[in-house]
């Protein structure tokens, strides 16, 4: 080549490296669009469009209700079982959408992946915020309910609420972000997941109250169980809605905000493990898709 | 030898870049496994680039040649950023636009006004940017009252021509162009033309892939000649073209 004098090199950077997470920031308005297409595409071409986001849990909530609650009878311990039902539904929706969407968003997102240089951890949070605003509609329903009978929340409740669907969205992300890495060369994980969500809704206290587990299990398996990020979102939206609009006799989980915070640090690690996954596998996504 | 502009500093430096792709014959934990288990290879690898030295200076325009497979298109990902490479390194300065494939970030059921909000982000360029922009696209894309309409019921040579108009607009120091120009009526190839010509004057930075010969010879005054996957020519377009029709894939 040419006799090269030393170039100076502060003014030049590397194609294609990012700092990540950190990046997405910065791509503000980009990440606007892409959840804005994400909504605007869900219901297209169908009539009832925004309609079946109502639709869809309510129908589901029916489902619950008629086989846990009338033929079960599990509602015979719990007041305004109905409700209970709903609150914690609504969580596991909010999981269920948020992980799910994450991690297929890499594999759904080929064409942009593989042709223009972008943050690839745009695609899974911009899904995680399309899966919030489809959260709205099942939320609405629920305050509306709790409203009928009676809802008036004191203000650590609904703050409890808000850390709930924050530890849901937090560990969501992570999660997303370790599968949908993996996802790009191992379809096997996508099929993982889907067994990770069936399991979601058992494994927290949604279709029956927490003390049935207290009850059956040793101290420290129940311990376990509360230590799922599932499980104290579900309970402390079961404070928030469920428990206003009872007598306010029935037991809660005891020390629930300590295991609240715990889940907030267990979400937290696991982004950072999605995270530095994510980046591990990132450089194989463009010749593997 | 390539003349780099003595007082501007390059736009891109490729220095000793080798790309080997790894092909898996495994899609699943399971095979991966079993091939494992029998000792049978996953993966073969594929080198597609091999010690690649290239030099860009501000304002040169640039055709990358070669015939199918040569590595075209790899290195061209590899300065967008979109590959990494397994040896040495690619250093860029300036704004990069690539059209590795243009309308990449189309969605068929946005309208014509959504997509190009959206590509245009997707090519780096803020709200303020766009909508600074945005009647010089649709005006050049020549797309007129079609703007409002979804893009699954455009023309193919409508879409590519919105696309392309987006693109050509962004921002940028450095434009990547691989084989979009192929589409669209002659008319609007004219005009892509000088189009081009005009960014080039402006002092950018172009790299164009291309099997249009004639066109490339038009727009470009250096060139690079690849061949499985090695320079084996890097000067004057026309050198360049006659070095490409001697050689053999
Ligand atoms: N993602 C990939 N995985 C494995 N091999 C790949 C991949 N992409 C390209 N290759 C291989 O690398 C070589 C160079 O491909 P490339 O796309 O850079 O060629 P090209 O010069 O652009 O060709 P064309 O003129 O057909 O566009 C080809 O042999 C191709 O098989
Ligand atoms: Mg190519």
């Amino acid at each position: 080549m040419s006799k090269t004098e030393p170039v100076d090199l502060s003014a030049f950077s590397v194609p294609g490296s990012g700092r990540g997470i950190l990046d997405v920031f910065s791509y503000g308005y980009l990440l606007r669009l892409l959840v804005r297409k994400g909504i605007l595409t869900r219901y297209h071409g169908s009539v009832l469009g925004w309609a079946w986001s109502y639709v869809k849990p309510t129908a589901q909530f029916f489902i619950y209700y008629v086989v846990m609650g009338v033929f079960l009878n599990l509602s015979r311990g719990i007041e305004a079982f109905p409700i209970y039902l709903f609150s914690g539904i609504v969580v596991v929706n909010l999981f269920n959408e948020a992980f799910g969407n994450a991690t297929k968003s890499i594999v759904n997102n080929k064409a942009l992946v593989k042709k223009i240089y972008l943050p690839r951890e745009l695609f899974p949070i911009a899904d995680v915020f399309i899966a919030f605003v489809h959260f709205l509609p099942q939320l609405s329903i629920l305050i509306v309910v709790c409203l009928v009978f009676g809802w008036v929340p004191t203000f650590v409740q609904l703050a409890g609420a808000l850390l709930a669907i924050f530890i849901v969205l937090l560990i969501a992300t992570g999660l997303g972000l370790f599968f949908g890495s993996i996802n790009v060369s191992y379809r096997d994980s996508q099929n993982l997941v889907d067994l990770i969500l069936m399991f979601a809704t058992w494994t927290s206290p949604v279709l029956y109250s927490f003390t049935m587990v207290r009850d059956k299990l040793p101290t420290w398996l129940f311990d376990l169980y509360m230590l799922n990020p599932l499980t104290s979102a579900v309970e402390l939206f079961h404070s928030a809605f469920w428990f206003p609009t009872t007598s306010e006799t029935a037991e809660r989980p005891e020390h629930l905000w300590f295991f609240a915070g715990i889940s907030v640090v267990v979400a937290l690690v696991m982004l950072l493990i999605g995270q530095f996954v994510f980046r591990k596998l990132e450089g194989r996504f463009a010749q593997d898709l | 030898m390539p003349k780099t502009s003595e007082l501007e500093p390059p736009r891109i430096i490729v220095e000793g870049v080798r790309k080997t792709y790894t092909l898996r014959h495994t899609q699943s934990f399971k095979e991966t496994f079993v091939a494992w288990l029998k000792r049978k290879r996953t993966s073969t690898s594929f080198q597609a680039l091999n010690g690649i030295d290239i030099t860009v200076g501000d304002s040169e325009a640039i055709a990358l040649l070669g015939y199918n497979g040569s590595g075209k298109s790899t290195l061209l990902k590899l300065v967008s950023g979109v590959l990494r490479p397994d040896a040495g390194r690619v250093l860029t300065r300036g704004r990069v636009a690539g059209l590795i494939e243009v309308g990449a970030g189309f969605h068929p059921d946005l309208s014509g006004r959504e997509n190009v909000y959206l590509n245009a982000a997707i090519l780096g360029m803020s709200k303020d940017e766009i909508d600074a922009r945005f009647d010089e696209i649709v005006e050049f894309s020549e797309i007129g009252e079609f703007i409002d309409t979804e893009v699954k019921h455009y023309s193919s040579g409508m879409f590519v021509r919105l696309a392309f108009s987006v693109a050509i607009h962004t921002e940028l120091d450095i434009l990547l162009v691989d084989e979009v120009l192929a589409v669209g009526d002659a008319p609007f190839r004219e005009k892509c033309k000088t189009k081009i010509r005009e960014i080039v004057a402006a002092g950018k930075t172009l790299f164009i892939v291309s099997h249009d010969l004639g066109m490339v010879s038009d727009l470009c005054s250096r060139g690079i000649v690849l061949r499985r996957g090695e320079v084996v020519f890097d000067g004057a377009i026309g050198d360049a073209i006659t070095t490409l029709k001697a050689s053999t894939r």
